[in-house]
């Protein structure tokens, strides 16, 4: 692989055209400066501007919160929620605690992984949907459970769970074509 | 106050909410206005009730009949049958497992008959969102006792002589904490709240801040007047939206009222809380490594002492205590710690709440007095192991915790029984097993928990639960050696001894208790390659039952890797050299054909 200067410096461009993210980052940060312990969740607010953290936005809050880019690195990638990649719009939070686990969350796994030819932690080429894991989303007597944007799925079986990812593959489809026609 | 004929309490707990409560609620508000019942009747959105199971729970109070699974549909009938006609829409009531017979009131019911109501005292009863409901059932009546009639040390005292022990795990007494703190010197003292709930199984704290926020909050300001801090902070993980919605709700109702801020009801004592969100690590449950992420750094545990008390957030004494524990602070205060010592054991006092889960008829969250014994909540509170199968066990605290056999079923519930008998109280998460649960599956579940969790500051925890981990694998995969069962003890041994913190210390428990009691599994792995609950893929074979089997092609078309063949009608077969093993056609097969052995 080449180097990637060149990527990062383009992303970084046309992260500052966008001026309505980039107007939010800035006010998020002149919130935030000179406040201590903010680190967590200055880059929290972050991700909820842009569905992650790229990494000149995280070069770029180092700078302004005068913190070493190692360290606002560092946190990034010791929390989990974080994520340094896009994420699909559909994130499907798929849960791994124990209760789903003896109820067979592990074959929910495989199955979704088949159905979405991707694996746990990866995003759909068509950048529809993100494979997650969680540790327990608290609803384990509806066990097993998986969660998509926010929304609990419970009592789920391999077919079940597969049955409401190609549902909402459809609706996407059918929502494009209704863009079309416009 | 409006007076009101009916109240009807929907559960807006995250368990209904995903069965679809939100919609019963639209559809109930709807059918009211239309029969003109909205002035006599209330909706009352509650926290959650313990048996998200059963959800969409639906309760109608003044009689107090209970709805389960009540869905959209069938909101219509509720109203015009049991609000307009006083019918009770019986085909909706609770059914007992066994009996099957139909119990329509709430306190009738076996899964809360045997429970014993003190933390979760109001949640399911009250609108979270409403400080008056919490107010109108007593809150914030004992930080007013205590602010006007109490020394902080008698605060302490009153803690201290009410036996109430730390709910996050360790079951530190929480007055002898408290009384360290207060001793620290130091003019700055904070006070914090342990709302990461990191056991992936429980979700008791999830349930008291999403349903009870107050008492929470109400527990800590009495903390920190006894302790001597004037600001305070909640770390909630931020998987929780809805807990962290809620309290926000309910913190700046309270500082409207002035129960939370400057000079609070004019006493003169000043409080102030904040909300920190996780961002998803175990490891920041652990104090030392909590603290350093509410400090914006990565979470990582530290050597103590210096304990949190001596120098804990921004190097200042620090006071640091679970959601359960603060909860039961307020009605402790208000009754005296009389009652509260009144409940519970010799040595462990009050109640517990824990996350009842697994293979057991009624789930959900359930609050018993201490030392109440096993059997009494697996078999009476949890109506016993579904679908009739051999009851083999129960893992009791999570990560950290232990499996205890079927044989060991009357044993009490206290922190010092469980320790005994290889486990841990933890947070209170309960996975009931039976025999279709494989034990080494299990323990290798939770070592990959903790292994991934693992922050990886000390050697002894980082590398050597990933080698126990390896072992586990490969014993799952059936390539298991002799040797494997001594090198897990003994690594368990070395790990729990040296490592730094509670994570790493405790990280060996799960497979070292059921390498106590059931090591015959392992054995059976290792050398028979054999799995006996069925579970690890890699040790099963497949195969087709010629005599039952009737050729109608089902598992052939399920099949992914192309191993089933046969004529239609004539009896098929697997081809052992393909298969995969992954289970389909055994799913598929109506006829019972396939063999799993
Ligand atoms: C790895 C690890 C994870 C922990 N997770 C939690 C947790 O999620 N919630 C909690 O209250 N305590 C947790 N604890 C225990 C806390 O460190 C601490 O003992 C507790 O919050 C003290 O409160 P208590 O005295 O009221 O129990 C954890 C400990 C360790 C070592
Ligand atoms: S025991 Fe594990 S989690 Fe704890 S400090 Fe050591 S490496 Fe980190
Ligand atoms: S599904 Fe069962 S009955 Fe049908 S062909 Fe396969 S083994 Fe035979
Ligand atoms: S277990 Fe899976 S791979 Fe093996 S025969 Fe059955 S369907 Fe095919
Ligand atoms: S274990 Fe899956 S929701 Fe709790
Ligand atoms: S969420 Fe409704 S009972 Fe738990």
């Amino acid at each position: 692989m080449g180097c990637t200067c060149d990527d990062q410096q383009n992303l970084a461009q046309s992260l500052q055209n966008d001026t309505n993210t980039w107007t939010k980052l800035q006010d998020l940060l002149e919130r935030f400066r000179g406040q201590r312990g903010s680190l967590v969740t200055v880059l929290q607010q972050v991700q909820d501007i842009y569905g992650y953290l790229p990494r000149p936005v995280m070069q770029h809050v180092a700078e302004v919160l005068r913190i070493k880019p190692a360290k606002v690195y560092g946190v990034a990638t010791f929390y989990k929620q974080f994520r340094l990649t896009p994420m699909g719009k559909y994130v499907i939070l798929l849960c791994q605690g124990t209760a789903c686990h003896v109820n067979g969350s592990e074959r929910l796994a495989e199955a979704l992984c088949e159905e979405l030819q991707i694996s746990e932690g990866e995003t759909t080429t068509d950048g529809l949907f993100t494979l997650s894991s969680a540790a327990c989303l608290g609803c384990c007597s509806l066990a097993p459970v998986m969660m998509i944007n926010g929304l609990a799925y419970g009592q789920l079986t391999p077919q079940k769970a597969r049955q409401i990812v190609k549902e909402l593959a459809e609706q996407e489809k059918g929502s494009l074509q209704e863009g079309g026609l416009q | 106050m409006q007076l009101v004929r009916a109240h009807i309490l929907v559960c807006g707990g995250t368990g209904c909410t995903s069965s679809g409560s939100k919609q019963v609620q639209d559809v109930l508000a709807k059918e009211l206005e239309k029969h003109k019942l909205d002035k006599e009747v209330k909706i009352v959105e509650t926290g959650c009730h313990g048996f998200c199971e059963m959800g969409p729970l639906v309760i109608v109070y003044p009689e107090g009949t209970f709805y389960v699974r009540v869905q959209a549909e069938d909101v219509p009938e509720i109203v015009e049958e049991h609000l307009l006609k006083g019918r009770i829409v019986t085909r909706l009531l609770y059914k007992a497992p066994v009996t099957e017979e139909q119990i329509p009131a709430y306190k009738e019911i076996n899964f809360y008959k045997k429970q014993l109501r003190v933390a979760l005292r109001n949640c399911g009863s009250i609108n979270p969102e409403v400080i008056q409901e919490y107010i109108a059932r007593g809150g914030y009546e004992s930080l007013e006792k205590v602010l006007f009639e109490m020394t902080p040390e008698q605060v302490i005292d009153e803690i201290k002589r009410s036996g109430l022990r730390g709910r996050g795990g360790g079951g530190f007494p929480t007055g002898l904490k408290w009384e360290f703190c207060r001793r620290s010197p130091g003019d700055m003292k904070y006070i914090i709240c342990n709302a990461d709930e990191g056991d992936p199984g429980a979700f008791m704290d999830r349930s008291v801040l999403e349903g009870d926020p107050h008492s929470v909050i109400e527990g800590m300001a009495i903390g920190a007047y006894a302790i001597g801090a004037r600001e305070g902070y909640i770390y909630c993980r931020a998987e929780y939206p809805l807990a962290i919605k809620r309290l926000k709700i309910a913190i700046s109702q309270a500082e409207e009222l002035g129960l939370l801020g400057e000079n609070i009801l004019g006493s003169g004592f000043s409080f102030d809380l904040h909300i920190k969100e996780g961002a998803g690590a175990f490891v920041c449950g652990e104090e030392t490594a909590l603290m350093a992420s509410i400090e914006g750094r990565r979470g990582m545990p530290r050597v103590r002492p210096p304990f949190p008390a001596q120098s804990g957030l921004w190097g200042k004494p620090s006071n640091i205590n679970n959601v359960e524990t603060f909860a039961n602070v307020p009605v402790i205060i208000k009754r005296g710690a009389e009652w509260f010592a009144s409940m519970g054991t010799e040595k462990s006092k009050g109640t517990k709440v824990f996350a009842l889960t697994g293979k057991v008829n009624n789930t959900g969250l359930v609050e018993v007095p201490m030392g109440i014994t096993l059997r009494e909540i697996i078999f009476d509170i949890g109506g016993g192991i579904v679908g009739g199968k051999k009851y083999k066990g129960v893992q009791i605290g999570g990560p950290s915790g232990g499996c205890i056999p079927a044989h060991l079923v009357d044993t009490p519930v206290d922190y010092e029984s469980l320790i005994e008998a290889g486990a841990m109280m933890g947070s209170g998460g309960l996975v009931v097993m039976d025999e279709t649960t494989c034990m080494v599956d299990l323990a290798r579940f939770f070592l990959n928990f903790t292994q991934s969790e693992s922050c990886g500051k000390c050697t002894p925890c980082r590398e050597g639960t990933k080698r126990m981990l390896e072992i586990l694998t490969r014993i799952c995969n059936g390539q298991g050696v002799p040797e494997d069962i001594e090198t897990l003890e003994r690594l368990g041994r070395v790990i729990k001894s040296t490592a730094l913190c509670g994570l790493g210390n405790t990280a060996p428990n799960p497979v070292l208790s059921t390498l106590r009691y059931f090591r015959h599994e392992y054995e059976a792995h290792i050398f028979e390659k054999r799995c006996p609950a069925h579970v690890c893929s890699a040790l099963l074979v497949y195969s087709i039952d010629e005599e039952k089997c009737i050729g109608c092609g089902r598992c052939l078309r399920a099949c992914p890797a192309g191993a089933i063949t046969g004529e239609k009608k004539e009896p098929h077969k697997i081809d052992p050299e393909k298969c995969i093993k992954c289970g389909s056609c055994f799913e598929k097969c109506k006829q019972e054909a396939i063999i799993r052995s």
